[in-house]
């Protein structure tokens, strides 16, 4: 199986309806935006249009470095899984992702990982985002 | 099962004391559904009896609903006050993320009395509410200006909203708005002024809970249907492509698209002021409120060089919506778009009402040409339909309140002509402005009776379109319709569902979002619900004053001079469907 990964294709169309953000968390069955793992907001006002940050899945994600637990784990072709049980809540991660992909999930008190399945993606009426196999030498 | 699922927490806030409480009230939720159903019922027990609607005593209620931030368009809030301006009944809706915000911060309405001593702005969380000075945000010359400031300080992007006044709600125009993320409003009845009144210049809501749902495999299968509904079907086509302008031509081409102060059928170089000719133009982005993706908000952008200074100019976003377009431009015999989105930049930067103004400066046009006003009362500015520098200027005096004609216009236009003249022209139903629609009888029977004096609170300008086979055979069979319509929407504002969506949130749908949500209702007992709610506000309104007596209602005689989209109008049509509706209104309470 080819890994595949989140990608924003054209957030100039984005129109801040956070579609997205909500099929996100309502994937685990609940409603509002908890546990998203993408993250739409404007930039400094509506006017000015949106940022759509996900989770890039970097090949050499700095998270993973960040983690003193090791609660972080390379995924095979790039990005990152969590380990639940090895996280201690530090929030070095989440401080550490320069793209503010990571978002924290204050009940459970980890962060929220992208998993990278393209359940937003399906609800984007605007292809904004898209999920997208990795390239041969990507991967 | 978490408290989550069934909304219950409202929370209290006092200006005079800067204190909060929050109260379990589950009845407000589980039995009323939240929004409007809990917002009337929160304004009888807490806004006294002849209340001063400028005085500490009047709260201002918002409130979400059952389906907020669980499904797609139930993207609305409501506002629930003692109106300054019809001196009643206080009631409005916006979008923006104001309910998303409200619910994700734990809340499903939130309750503010009091008065402040000095300018204020709120800061509410999970966890409770800030107060926060403003007293250098108070008096800015754009009310753009305190969002601005209070975004790049407080709460998180994303998941906040923030609410906040202009100048015209600091200077108590009983008509100014209140503004939610830039481009939606709390609009109509003045809460801007009760703001203004509490010295309370902005809400910051912040909040990210999770929601439970009863059943989570029914929630993601119903959510599905809804939203293939919304983004696939041509239900909400004509918002999201060209967006509420899209009625400008129609509307126009039939005559109901009211033109200086209702005194011309049609406007010379209205083509220009189309829907399709402000998307050509000027449209550069779309966007939407939280959890809506049908994305109405249009955006256009203008260039405006600066008069003296050569090759400088500013680039301002604008959102226009029909509406505006009505009032600023039809309205005001302004038929160059750029004037109109001008105007519309200038309404927005000093927080008044849209359609209120344009119906004032509409008014104060008319009665200036027939001697009723001169230009020492004006302050200099002499209106001339079709002479937006004039409006502009105009506008600015308007929000400023400096002097007493303005002080006298600011309370409305009615008021305003019982002052100086014109009744016979001054448009304004139940005190409150009228919207962009000379349809028919329906539309104006429907202005009368609403409760919001709203074309939204039943839809007459629709009815008044039906073919005439369709179209009710006496103004009694009007009323029914509007009735049962004005009824129904009741539920829709206490979900609180975008009326937009109202073809797609039917009774059926309805009984599966709120089993969705814990709550089971019949066909029946949603029907009664609406009614009950419509009862109640008709209730607060008589209890404040209101009368449907025929002596009560003054029929501006402007409406019956101009032909409409469905010919003459006749006082005794309205006059029938009037007494029709006060008598279906009082079966009910």
């Amino acid at each position: 199986m080819p890994k595949k990964r989140l990608s924003v294709i054209d957030a100039d169309r984005c129109v801040g309806c956070q579609s997205c953000m909500f099929a996100c968390t309502r994937r685990l069955g609940f409603g509002g935006v908890a546990k998203s793992a993408i993250h739409v907001s404007s930039v400094g006002g509506i006017e000015r249009g949106f940022s759509v940050r996900v989770c890039r899945a970097c090949r050499d994600p700095p998270c993973i470095h960040l983690c003193p637990e090791e609660a972080l784990l390379p995924r095979q072709g790039g990005g990152i899984t969590l380990n639940k049980d090895k996280c201690t809540g530090c929030k070095q991660c989440l401080e550490g992702c320069i793209l503010g992909a990571i978002s924290w999930d204050q009940e459970e008190n980890h962060p929220i990982i992208c998993i990278y399945c393209g359940y937003c993606a399906q609800y984007c009426p605007y292809e904004v985002i898209e999920l997208q196999e990795l390239m041969a030498d990507e991967s | 099962m978490s408290p989550d699922v069934r909304l219950s927490r409202v929370l209290f806030i006092d200006l005079s004391t800067w204190s909060f409480h929050t109260e379990e009230r589950p009845d407000l939720f589980q039995e009323r559904l939240g929004g409007a159903g809990a917002a009337i019922r929160l304004l009888e027990e807490f806004c006294p009896q002849g209340a001063d609607p400028l005085g500490p005593e009047n709260p201002i209620i918002f409130s979400v609903g059952v389906a907020t931030a669980l499904f797609p368009l139930a993207s609305k809030c409501v506002a629930m006050f003692k109106s300054p301006l019809t001196g009643n009944l206080g009631e409005s809706h916006a979008g923006g993320r104001t309910a998303v915000a409200i619910r994700s911060a734990g809340y499903g309405a939130i309750v503010i009395t009091g008065k402040a001593s000095h300018p204020v702005y709120l800061s509410i969380t999970k966890d409770g509410v800030a107060f926060r000075d403003a007293r250098a945000l108070w008096g800015t010359g754009r009310s753009d200006t305190a969002a601005r400031i209070i975004r790049s300080k407080d709460g998180t992007p994303g998941t906040r909203t923030i609410l906040r006044i202009g100048r015209a709600g600091e200077n108590l125009v009983r008509y100014a708005s209140v503004t939610s993320e830039t481009y939606r409003h709390f609009g109509r009845m003045g809460l801007g002024a009760v703001f203004g009144s509490k010295k309370l210049k902005a809400v910051l809501i912040s909040g990210d809970n999770l929601i439970e749902v009863l059943d989570r495999k029914k929630y993601r299968e119903l959510y599905d249907r809804l939203y293939d509904q919304v983004t696939r079907s041509p239900l909400m086509q004509k918002y999201h492509e060209i967006g509420t302008p899209v009625n400008v031509k129609s509307l126009s081409a039939m005559g109901s698209l009211p033109v200086k102060n209702l005194t011309e059928q049609r406007l010379t170089g209205s083509d220009n002021l189309s829907g399709e000719e402000f998307a050509r133009l000027f449209l550069s982005r779309r966007v939407a409120c939280s959890h809506c993706p049908v994305s109405c908000i249009h955006i256009g952008q203008i260039r405006i060089p600066y008069p003296n200074d050569p090759y400088f100019y500013k680039t301002i976003p604008v959102s226009y919506d029909y509406e505006l377009i009505y009032a600023l431009g039809f309205m005001l015999g302004v038929s160059d778009p750029p004037d109109v989105l001008n105007l519309i930049d200038i309404i927005e930067q000093t927080g008044l009402d849209a359609m209120s103004a344009g119906v004032c400066a509409a008014w104060a046009t008319e009665a200036m040409n027939q001697g009723l006003l001169d230009e020492q009362m004006t302050g200099g500015i002499r209106l001339s339909f079709g002479d937006a520098k004039q409006y502009l200027a105009f506008f600015k005096a308007l929000a400023g309140q400096k002097s007493d004609f303005y002080q006298n216009l600011g309370k409305g236009v009615s008021f305003a002509a019982s002052v100086y003249g014109g009744e016979e022209y001054a448009l304004a139903f139940g005190k409150n402005e009228m919207p962009g629609y000379h349809t028919g009888p329906s539309a104006y029977i429907g202005y009368i009776c609403g409760a919001r004096h709203s074309h939204l609170d039943s839809a007459g300008y629709s009815v008044d379109q039906k073919p005439a086979e369709k179209f009710p055979e006496t103004p009694e069979k009007i009323a029914d319709e509007l009735y049962e319509e004005e009824a129904y929407r009741q539920i829709l504002s206490s979900l609180v569902v975008c009326f937009f969506a109202r073809g797609l949130y039917t009774r059926e749908i309805i009984q599966e979002v709120l089993s969705v949500c814990g709550i089971s209702m019949t066909i029946e007992e949603l029907d009664a619900l609406g009614r009950s709610i419509l009862a109640e506000k008709y209730r607060f309104k008589i209890r404040e004053g209101f009368s449907l007596e025929p002596d009560s209602i003054p029929l501006p005689q402007r409406v019956l001079e101009l032909p409409s989209g469905r010919g003459i109008i006749t006082e005794e049509v309205i006059r029938r469907g009037v007494a029709r509706y006060k008598e279906l209104l009082e079966k009910n309470v």
